[in-house]
């Protein structure tokens, strides 16, 4: 069997070499996906029945809070497999993740803020789904407050790391929230593919900014991941070739 | 075309909110870039100076 591909993605010059190569083919597809998509639920989607052309506001809104949660998702698998099998380059992942994920959250918070307005008449509702993805902003602040008061690379990536695994209980209260308490946020409508509630018209550009994101997202990572890799093998004799040639 | 700046009157909900997740966008390539320019460039000053093949 050839595994010697999974053993090469411990190796740091081998990882900096592919991230560097792999990034354009995340990055210019996910481009020309958001773009896609943005004139799709800009301009082609037909305004919603009961909330007119305020509905659009869900394909900048719904990429954004999916990212605030995939990327979270990353950042903890890659933290705990770095804890398991103590693989530096997943903690150099994890690392990467963090505030690309922290800003989604942010946009997901302030984008629902300025939807809830016009729709529930609040910006604000202590709700469990708007809470507990507050409470996932504060977990990757948390997460990177704790990297940087930690001057050792490894002692940071440990402790860090435990706070990732341990905050990943939050992720499903975040998901399921709407279903398990009373809240004001909608249902999820996207996730049900056997009966859409939205028209392809809708639809379509929704998955096309879910996808774009998703790609975008892959190529910020490898390229946060190139830094991270640098910081953490400052001596090794392949950066000279890495920079240099 | 004004019709459509005027967003059926939800103009001051879902532009900012365009506004915000595009900058946030843009922030992130900006981040991202000086990330890895700041980490190639402290890698290259602690490069030893490469000595004279022999």
């Amino acid at each position: 069997m050839a595994w010697t591909w999974f053993h090469r993605l411990a190796s740091p010059p081998h990882v900096y070499g592919l991230a560097a190569r792999l990034t354009p083919w995340f990055g210019w597809p996910a481009a020309v996906l958001i773009l896609a998509g943005l004139y799709g639920g800009l301009v082609l989607a037909p305004p919603d029945y009961q909330q007119g052309d305020g509905f659009r506001i869900i394909y900048v809104h719904a990429p954004s809070a999916w990212m605030s949660l995939m990327v979270y998702v990353t950042l903890a698998i890659s933290a705990a497999v770095g804890l398991i099998w103590r693989m530096k380059i997943a903690h150099a992942v994890a690392a990467s993740c963090a505030p690309i994920g922290a800003s989604f959250t942010l946009a997901a918070l302030v984008t629902g803020s300025l939807w809830g307005r016009p729709m529930w008449g609040t910006y604000w509702e202590w709700d469990p789904r708007l809470t507990s993805e507050l409470i996932l902003l504060f977990l990757y602040l948390g997460y990177m407050a704790l990297r940087s008061a930690i001057d050792d690379v490894q002692r940071a990536d440990r402790a860090s790391a435990l706070l990732a695994v341990v905050g990943v209980v939050n992720v499903p209260i975040i998901h399921y929230s709407v279903l398990w308490w009373n809240s004001l946020h909608q249902a999820p409508s996207v996730m049900k593919l056997a009966k859409p509630e939205m028209p392809a018209a809708m639809l379509l550009p929704l998955l096309m900014m879910l996808a774009g994101f998703t790609l975008f997202f892959v190529s910020l990572l490898l390229v946060r991941l190139r830094g991270e890799i640098l910081r953490r093998e400052r001596t090794a004799s392949w950066i000279r070739e890495a920079l240099t040639g | 075309m004004n019709d459509f700046f005027h967003m059926g009157g939800y103009a001051r909900f879902v532009w900012p909110s365009y506004a915000l997740t595009l900058a946030i966008v843009v922030l992130n390539i900006v981040w991202a870039r000086r990330s890895l320019a700041r980490a190639s460039e402290e890698a290259r000053r602690r490069m030893p100076i490469q000595s004279a093949p022999p």
